[in-house]
């Protein structure tokens, strides 16, 4: 255990850097957030941030979006413990991006405004299908919430070294959480009520920036100990784990080979489906698509999804090297020490790394720090574009076009969205202090399960079939939602297995962890449905959506 | 509040002005050739994706073996896919810039100012 994060020496100096780097992030974010209010005066400002950024910022922007403490810690994580599964997570969440760039990001950003529904709604009757649609959103965009700040919580009494036993400026260990919790909250909501898209875009490029230095010095320094030679870096890390060259094979995590036939069977169904729901996802998430509105034009957009895809494929292969890195430099056995879930691999490579290359303890500490403050600005950028995602959904299609049928004037509207942010940033912090002690790591699969379910069949029929209606599109989007949800509710990630949210009860029936493999074709099947059971079809309107979205003729 | 509400749908003139658009040659043509890429593109790229699944979970010996010391089949075909979805997105961008670009500008044109009947916002 010679390289836990709490090494007596380090702890102190380690603590306090993480905490003044992290104090330094904070002051240049909330600088940047005053700045942008005052830049901040018309809707547009405050959803689209003035449609004023350029393809490389947005690129940027949607990098720092995407890349969460889920991506960075988790992922580097899973493969420091089982080795190659972990690639498969990234492989499916880069490769998400093609369906982005090829079938949604430009004809969305000619065709929409602020919001999601602003396509699935336009030839459709307003409320059924923006109510739809603010409920999806809302639903996705918590669940990813809640993961988020709830990792963040369970994260600070590790990157901050606080023991059992032991206090932080007099807090213990579940009062440090829950405080975490509430600052995180505080920030997120700061950031977007005050700064709107425009501060929140700003804070997301700086993370992007700040967790690609960070990723690409340790990733350097991981190489530099290997002599660049990857071959023996992964020799290495087999060799560590005790698995040998199985750990360098698919099969330790996901479609997991057991004696039991029908388990082997359930475990690949698994994997198959995971894959399905990481690739079909990304394009259905509302606060990714939002993005694509920053932008002034459809060219702009396409710039932002090809930087994106650089910066993201970039940022995942240098999580291989950390992964494996740490399985290597650490071992199994310390990481699992930290954490079970793995999400300490990265920090406590940091620390490794800082021992042999800056010289002692206090070169540990110094990394470690670096990389815990470089790990809560992740944090903090992806649930700033949560809040921001599901106020503006609330605020723009919900408020305005359902209840105020569109006659809320501009103003009335973005103080809704204020008040949205301030609204669902508290319900959050209330539901992440409640769920910090359950497992939520199936969140983040559920809310990529929901959106490749039910909102991006409802998008891709929007855009390209000409019969679609209102009734298909509700149907899709509740559909897809509700067969998530349920099979979920009903899964072994919920109760019935020893990891499960109540591993005291049982009540599943379905056997895979993940969805989608059910519930997006029967999203799918849902609109097709739903829009054939229907009589209703705008011709004109389809025309009107066609042209824009293919020309950008009349786009906002 | 929006023009994307049919209840404050278009004038009737400028609703045929945008069924002329999509029934005219023109739009046509730009909508075949932008189908006609993206949509085998996306079959071509999810089913090589799914094959790398599937080797994942059904073909663990072919995915174990190995090629030079440590670096196995399972790791080549994975950085294969970031390879192939950096090819893609540049290859759609190339075919973007030249074959569609260029005649959603000349439509743009030609509908002239008539489709801005938004009003101040947005």
């Amino acid at each position: 255990m010679n390289t836990v994060l709490a090494a007596e020496a380090g702890s102190t100096t380690a603590r306090n850097l993480t905490i003044t780097l992290f104090l330094i992030f904070v002051a240049i974010t909330l600088a940047i957030t005053v700045w942008a209010s005052r830049q901040t005066k018309t809707a547009t400002d405050f959803y689209a941030g003035g449609r004023s950024f350029s393809g490389f910022q947005n690129g940027m922007a949607i990098g720092g979006d995407y890349m969460s403490a889920a991506s960075f810690l988790g992922i580097a994580g899973i493969i420091a413990l089982y080795g190659y599964d972990g690639f498969l997570y990234s492989i499916g969440f880069l490769v998400a991006w093609l369906v982005a760039l090829l079938l949604v990001a430009e004809l969305l950003r000619n065709s929409g405004r602020y919001t999601m529904a602003d396509v699935l709604a336009f030839r459709m009757r307003q409320r059924p299908v923006r109510t739809a649609a603010a409920v999806s959103t809302i639903t996705v965009s918590i669940f990813y919430l809640l993961a988020q700040m709830v990792g963040a919580g369970a994260l600070v009494a590790l990157l901050l070294g606080i023991k059992p036993g032991t206090t932080f400026l007099g807090m213990d260990a579940d009062t440090a959480k829950v405080a975490t919790i509430i600052m995180v909250g505080a920030l997120m909501i700061i950031y977007v009520t005050v700064g709107g898209m425009k501060g929140t875009t700003y804070v997301q490029i700086v993370k992007a920036f700040l967790l690609m230095s960070g990723a690409i010095v340790m990733t350097l320094l991981v190489l530099a100990k290997y002599k660049f030679n990857l071959s023996s870096l992964l020799g290495d890390a087999a060799d560590a784990s005790g698995k040998g060259a199985a750990f360098l094979e698919p099969g330790l995590r996901y479609g997991v080979e057991s004696g039991d036939g029908l388990k082997t069977f359930y475990s690949k169904m698994d994997l198959l489906s995971l894959g399905i729901a990481l690739v079909l996802g990304t394009a259905g998430l509302p606060h990714i698509l939002i993005r694509f509105y920053t932008v002034p034009t459809a060219r702009a957009a396409r710039k932002s999804v090809l930087w994106a895809i650089g910066i993201i494929g970039a940022f995942y292969l240098l999580t291989l090297a950390l992964g494996f890195g740490a399985a290597a430099l650490v071992g199994g056995e310390a990481i699992t020490a930290q954490d079970k879930a793995g999400n300490t691999a990265a920090p406590q490579l940091a620390e490794a790394l800082g021992v042999d290359f800056l010289g002692g303890s206090l070169g540990g500490a110094t990394l470690l720090a670096i990389i815990a403050a470089v790990a809560f600005a992740t944090i903090l950028a992806v649930v700033a574009g949560l809040t921001l995602a599901s106020s503006s959904s609330l605020a723009h299609d919900f408020y305005a076009n359902v209840i105020k049928n569109g006659q809320a004037s501009e103003r009335q509207e973005v103080n809704v969205a204020r008040i949205s942010a301030l609204v669902i940033g508290a319900v959050s912090i209330v539901l992440s202090i409640f769920a910090q002690s359950l497992n939520v790591a199936f969140l983040v699969a559920l809310a990529f399960a929901v959106a490749a379910s039910g909102n991006l069949p409802a998008i891709l029929y929007s855009l390209f079939w000409k019969r679609f209606n209102t009734s298909g599109a509700v149907w899709a989007i509740y559909g897809g939602l509700l067969a998530a949800v349920v099979l979920v509710f009903f899964s072994p990630v919920v109760s019935g297995a020893p990891t499960a949210m109540f591993p005291d009860h049982d009540w599943h029936w379905f056997p895979l962890s993940n969805p989608g493999i059910i519930s997006i074709p029967f999203g799918f099947l849902c609109g097709w449905l739903g829009t054939i059971l229907s009589k209703e079809s705008d011709d004109e309107k389809y025309a009107e959506l066609e042209v824009r979205s293919l020309t950008g003729a009349g786009a906002h | 509040m929006s023009t994307d509400t049919p209840a404050s749908a278009p004038s009737e003139s400028t609703a045929e002005r945008y069924l002329a658009v999509q029934r005219s040659d023109e739009f046509a043509g730009l909508r075949r050739t932008l189908r006609g890429f993206v949509f085998p593109m996306t079959v071509a790229f999810f089913l090589w994706y799914a094959l790398y699944v599937i080797l994942s979970a059904y073909a663990r010996g072919f995915m174990g073996t190995k090629l030079i010391s440590n670096i196995n089949v399972a790791l080549v075909f994975g950085l294969l896919q970031f390879v192939s979805t950096f090819v893609i997105a540049w290859l759609y961008s190339r075919f973007a810039n030249r074959r569609i670009d260029p005649v959603a500008d000349r439509i743009r044109a030609e509908m002239g100012e008539v489709t801005h009947e938004h009003g101040p916002r947005g």
